[in-house]
């Protein structure tokens, strides 16, 4: 393929935050007609990246050249004018509003003032029907599945400011996760529709966790990972397998190793299984089983249903099919207190959305679990409460070690043990971490997996998820894979178990 | 190829709702149900007091005459309710604005013709001010209208404690001036609250203000990321709101012809019910100002059927307006929360 | 430790503002009234300006009370002014019907009825809310509407006059040489901290307000919790409004107690406690009544006509939200100075560079 210039280019690209270098001299370019996947674990840099381009943040460093021409956004406007295009994973249209309005809104056709409406219908339904698609304009757009919005948010973005065509005014189309929540008829449909974008020279950048998909679709992709580019490839380059390695990459070299660790042996009988468990459009059903004292650690990339799988055990959200079992005991999982009267606990990934209340103090956070288990009428003694309280601040090493402290100040670290703390005093039988070490500091991620290793040796069953391969290989027992919101092998830890093993499971969704 | 789905396919029928499912899902259909509520109650009236001239047109037509201030208030707490807000000054604004007309009118001698645009301008001011910290400070629409409340109420008293009356003449004979219509007669004020509905419906309808205002209400966030100017939008809907109010002001004082500093006490209350019993979403959004006539219009034959029942008292309107608002409310949660995926 | 630490710990308590404002408002009279401190003792019982300062704002107390706990969990409570009306109007309707108006035990039973009708309010209040999902401002509208036409369906439009000595206790008696209400307020008082704090129904409620989503995954039964305060906060409501009817020795249902829902909120915020739901203090909030009650003293002293009373409240309104609002002090102040513990909510780590939720966490208010 006789390579064009690109349509956009972005060169030593830098980004920081306070603290924390997002974006580190990242390159990046787009050629026209071709679909490019933007690859990477969480903080990889993606998202900083798509937002550096559309001008939500500004850039620290680099330059952004479109067609040649050195550009700065300074809102998502500008870069639309620019022909820049967004569509999110939450679809950012009004649902009250009928799909032609929704596709024209802000740029309605009038004539002194009043809107045409039949002009409007019908230059909706012209660029409906040029990029292929069936819809009824007229309809409100809260009448359609979710995976249509979808489908109009692009008509729409593809519409902006064109004025000789569909898609003439918009170069750039960026489709940040859009099939996340898609079947797989919904998602044919807009690969199609894609394709037919691609056909008229834009250039889409796609952002997808399913790897089937970006081998189905795309020409190129580029990778980032820890705010660094890992790699441009084209698609039929790169097989499944190196494409996982340069994500996940080799990024634990530097953190502490837990000294030869052997895994203790002393797993007791089962505590939890789970027959058929599963979520239309989160997960598909899974057989899973977590024994006493037993670490089982899940791994599979990002959006490849972990989170999604640790919920439903948990009742955070309600499975549709399956039951779950515990201590011999069917729970049915209507809420979060069935799990937790259980024995289950569970430590969010989302700490400060799902898991603190970032208003009240350590102690009382520290408290809420136990609290809230116990009821209203009967509170924690004060005596008793100031020694668990003081005890897990000291066993955790909580800093500052202030159990008033608001604990929306406090580190991150230091936020994941206070919520560590709040489910361990409760003494439950299965600890769900979702990603418990990201995001902190590489001291405090050695003593949290130290954690998991005492706790289960005590006895307690964990439930262990995280990103890097190396971290859940060391912990885990027994290793669930997923991938493509689908546990595809359950792997007995052993000699023969390495990352590169659990890269090819991955990558390819088969085992033996 | 593994498969990516766990759902089963979708039946090819799934992009084209149902029949019945589109007919319930249709926003229109609030506006159907209150106004065939308004025909079965009109029915009943007609049944029940047939004898006691009911059936005279000019019975109906009073339903506009005694309403037009409520329903002009309603059509701008429409506006505000539909991007999403609400305006609890609109009571205050409007026994403001009748206080405010009748000590110019009365105690300055300045003739109406120029007394009408300054009220206008300062209720229009007002919710200028209010939209205005709305926006730039986030602060919430409850809290401030609420300060608008206040603060207009209190300005009543500072122009006085006590009630002016209205004895100008051309204000009289404003208020007297009928419009014959068929069998009876509209007053100046009927007249324009119907004008004023008529051109809310063509604002929200045809103009792009008016969209973005539905827009807004629909959905913030993604108003803001379609790239439309909500902030202008915000400020202007409150502007609207205390618009009609003065204006709801003005026609209250040439109904009732005085000006007092307890006029309008809570009518913002009966605004909001007649905009949700007409079928607006209190969330925002959905709705449409053609219902919020119905809703005024039901709200009066409350009041106007009490009336004719005779041993029925006044009280009963309060309680029929909170058992309707009830009822609507539990409706329309029930509509969300079927529509929302 | 220096006076600059200490003071600067004393200013950082969450009660210093509110009761710096209060301070400040009463000194404010002083010029005008030199006596305004005093307290008299006549036939044995104390006057004095204070006095009738807390007498006067009991009712507003109660009720910004029970407010404070709807408020903490991010609800909001409209309907507490019909409840008021609807309290008197019932217990004085049945007073007045008792051929020994003086009775005890008739004055007893007619004041259980109307706080069982309260509690009635509460519940309907607490089903809307917290089992259909109807937002607090719209569920408990209903009632604000409705409740009224109901307390004057009761006295039947009249205003009902009861003429019962130990009706009159409640909001007009003397007892130990204070007004009785006083002991109303503080048992009132005391008992809703050792409800919130005795209990872990505070940390509870604040858990709900402060982060819902966080107290749903730690096995928190909001639903309860949230029914629990909007028919205490109706409790509360039902108290004032006997108390207000006692005071006038009348139930007047179109205007007893009009307007004391906007009061009660105003107190709550002035007190310190969040729109938003979270961290509440009941003593800021009686900190807030007060200085609700002390302002209106203030300007009829300081011979300012009274009718500008509600032009002062608006402004208080308004200036206390603008402090509250993070992006007027960040445009007013330039952030920092005023960044108490509300601004940091704002200040998500730029760690986690998605957007964090409770940047766009809406109001249930609104």
């Amino acid at each position: 393929m006789a390579e064009p210039l690109p349509v956009l280019e972005m060169t030593g690209i830098v980004k920081e935050f306070p603290g924390v270098r997002a974006l580190s001299g990242v390159d990046f370019r787009l050629f026209p007609g071709e679909i490019h996947a933007l690859l990477g674990e969480n903080g990889a840099g993606k998202s900083t990246l798509i937002k550096v381009l559309t001008g939500v943040y500004s850039l620290d460093g680099g330059t952004v050249t479109l067609n040649g021409t050195p550009v700065r956004f300074h809102s998502p406007s500008q870069a639309q004018q620019a022909g820049i295009s967004t569509v999110y994973q939450e679809v950012n249209l009004c649902p009250n509003l009928s799909v032609a309005e929704n596709i024209l809104i802000g740029r309605e056709p009038t004539r002194f003032g009043r809107i045409q409406w039949k002009r409007l219908r019908r230059e909706a339904a012209e660029l409906v029907d040029r990029l292929g698609l069936d819809i009824d304009v007229d309809a409100p757009l809260s009448s359609y599945p979710l995976a249509v919005q979808q489908l109009v948010a692009i008509v729409r973005s593809v519409g902006t400011g064109d004025s000789d065509g569909p898609g003439s005014g918009t170069r750039v189309l960026i489709l940040d996760e859009p099939t996340s929540s898609l079947d797989r008829d919904e998602v044919l449909e807009l690969f199609a529709l894609m394709r037919r974008l691609k056909d008229q020279g834009v250039a889409i950048l796609f952002v997808s966790h399913f790897l089937d998909q970006i081998y189905e679709v795309c020409d190129r992709m580029t990778v980032l990972r820890n705010g660094a580019l890992v790699g441009e490839h084209l698609v039929r380059d790169l097989d499944q397998v190196g494409l996982v390695q340069l994500m996940i990459g080799k990024a634990l070299d530097q953190l502490e190793e837990l000294h030869d660790h052997q895994l203790h042996a002393d797993v007791g009988e089962s505590l939890l299984t789970a027959d058929g468990v599963g979520r239309t459009g989160r997960i598909a059903p899974f057989d899973l089983e977590i024994k006493k004292g037993e670490v089982v650690g899940l791994a599979g990339l990002l959006g490849s249903g972990r989170t999604e799988l640790a919920r439903l055990l948990f009742g955070a959200d309600q499975p549709d099919s399956g039951k779950v079992t515990i201590g011999g005991r069917q729970v049915p999982m209507s809420a979060p207190n069935d799990a937790i009267a259980a024995g289950v606990a569970f430590c969010s990934e989302n700490r400060r959305a799902e898991g603190l209340v970032p208003d009240l103090t350590v102690r009382e956070n520290i408290v809420l679990a136990l609290q809230a288990a116990r009821g209203w009428t009967r509170p924690v003694p004060a005596a008793q409460r100031d020694e668990l309280v003081a005890k897990y601040i000291k066993a955790l090493d909580i800093r500052p070690a202030d159990p008033e402290a608001r604990v929306g100040q406090l580190s991150g670290g230091n936020q994941q043990k206070v919520l560590l703390a709040r489910w361990l005093i409760t003494q439950p039988k299965l600890l769900i971490l979702d990603e418990p070490t990201r995001g902190i500091d590489i001291g405090a991620k050695a003593e949290i997996q130290k954690l998991v290793v005492s706790l289960s040796e005590d006895g307690m069953a964990v439930l262990y998820i995280a990103a890097e391969l190396e971290e859940v290989l060391r912990l885990s027992h027994t290793i669930g894979v997923l991938r493509d919101r689908k546990l595809v092998a359950k792997l007995a830890n052993g000699p023969e178990i390495t990352p590169t093993r659990i890269l090819e499971t991955i990558a390819s969704g088969e085992h033996q | 190829m593994t498969t990516t789905t766990t759902r089963e396919p979708a039946a090819p029928d799934s992009r084209t709702p149902g029949r019945a499912a589109r007919i319930l899902a249709d926003r229109r259909l609030p506006v159907l149900v209150t106004a065939g509520l308004f025909l079965v109650m009109y029915a009943v009236g007609l049944s029940r007091y047939q004898n006691y001239g009911f059936a005279e047109t000019q019975v109906f037509l009073n339903l506009f005459i005694d309403n037009s201030y409520l329903l002009v208030a309603a059509v701008g707490a429409t506006f505000v309710i539909l991007s999403g807000g609400i305006d609890l000054s609109v009571g205050s604004v409007i026994g403001f604005t009748t206080m405010f007309t009748a000590w110019l009118v009365e105690k300055q001698g300045l003739p109406i013709v120029v007394v009408i645009p300054m009220a206008l301008a300062v209720g229009a001011f007002g919710g200028y001010l209010m939209g205005y910290v709305i926006q730039n400070f986030e602060i919430q629409p409850f809290i401030v209208t609420l300060a608008g409340l206040f603060l207009f109420r209190g300005l009543c008293l500072v122009i006085s404690k006590e009630s002016i009356s209205i004895t100008d003449s051309t204000v009289s004979s404003m208020a007297q001036a009928q419009i014959s219509l068929g069998g009876g007669f509209l007053s100046v004020g009927a007249v324009v609250s119907l004008v004023v509905l008529g051109v809310a419906f063509y604002v929200l309808h045809h103009t792009r203000f008016g969209r973005r205002v539905y827009a807004i209400g629909g959905n913030e966030q993604s108003a803001l990321l379609m790239g439309l100017p909500q902030g202008g939008t915000k400020i202007a809907v409150y502007t609207v709101s205390g618009f009609c109010s003065a204006l709801a002001g003005l026609l209250f004082a040439l109904y009732i012809q005085s000006g007092d500093p307890l006029h309008a006490t809570g009518l913002e209350l009966d605004a909001i019910a007649a905009v949700v019993i007409g079928g607006t979403l209190l969330t925002g959004g959905s709705g449409y100002v053609v219902g919020t006539l119905f809703g005024v219009l039901v709200l009066g034959l409350i009041k106007s059927l009490i009336q004719f029942e005779g041993t029925l008292s006044s009280w009963w309107t309060k309680i029929a307006t909170g058992v309707l608002l009830c009822a609507f409310i539990l409706v329309q949660r029930t509509m969300t929360s079927r529509r929302s995926p | 430790m220096t006076t600059t630490s200490r003071w600067r710990a004393l200013s950082r308590h969450h009660l210093f503002w509110p009761v710096a404002v209060l301070v400040v408002l009463l000194l404010v009279n002083v010029p005008f009234t030199p006596d305004f401190f005093s307290v008299k003792m006549t036939d044995g019982h104390l006057y004095g300006s204070l006095v009738s300062i807390v007498l006067f704002g009991s009712p507003l107390i109660l009720v910004a009370v029970g407010m404070t706990l709807v408020i903490a969990t991010g609800g909001i409570d409209l309907s507490v002014g019909a409840v008021v009306a609807i309290t008197g109007a019932l217990t004085c309707s049945y007073i007045s019907d008792q051929a020994d108006q003086d009775a005890l035990s008739g004055v007893l039973l007619a004041m259980g009825i109307g706080l069982a009708a309260a509690v009635v309010c509460g519940l309907w209040n607490g089903f809307l809310v917290a089992r259909m999902g109807i937002q607090p401002i719209i569920a408990t509208l209903i009632i604000m509407v409705a409740g009224r036409g109901v307390a004057q369906l009761i006295t039947d439009g009249q205003i009902i006059t009861v003429n019962s000595e130990p009706y009159k206790l409640i909001g007009g008696g003397y007892w130990l040489t204070l007004p009785f209400s006083i002991f109303v307020v503080a048992a009132v008082v005391a008992v809703t901290v050792a409800l919130t704090r005795r209990t872990a129904l505070g940390l509870l409620v604040e858990s709900v307000g402060g982060n819902a989503e966080a107290s749903r995954l730690v096995g928190i039964r909001s639903r309860r919790i949230k029914i629990m305060v909007y028919v205490f906060c109706a409790l509360c409501a039902g108290i004032a409004g006997l108390m207000i009817s006692s005071n006038t020795s009348a139930a007047d249902g179109n205007n007893a107690g009009l307007w004391i829902e906007l009061d009660a909120i105003l107190a709550v915020v002035i007190g310190g406690t969040s729109l938003l739901g979270g961290r509440f203090s009941v003593g800021g909030t009686v900190v807030g009544a007060l200085v609700i009650q002390t302002l209106t003293t203030t300007i009829y002293t300081i011979g300012v006509p009274t009718q500008t009373n509600l032009v002062f409240k608006a402004a208080v309104v308004i200036i206390v939200c603008l402090m509250q609002s993070p992006k007027f002090r960040a445009k007013v102040f330039g952030g920092g100075r005023f960044g108490g513990r509300r601004g940091d909510r704002q200040a998500a780590t730029p760690a986690d560079t998605a957007p964090a939720p409770e940047a766009v966490r809406t109001m249930e208010v609104s």
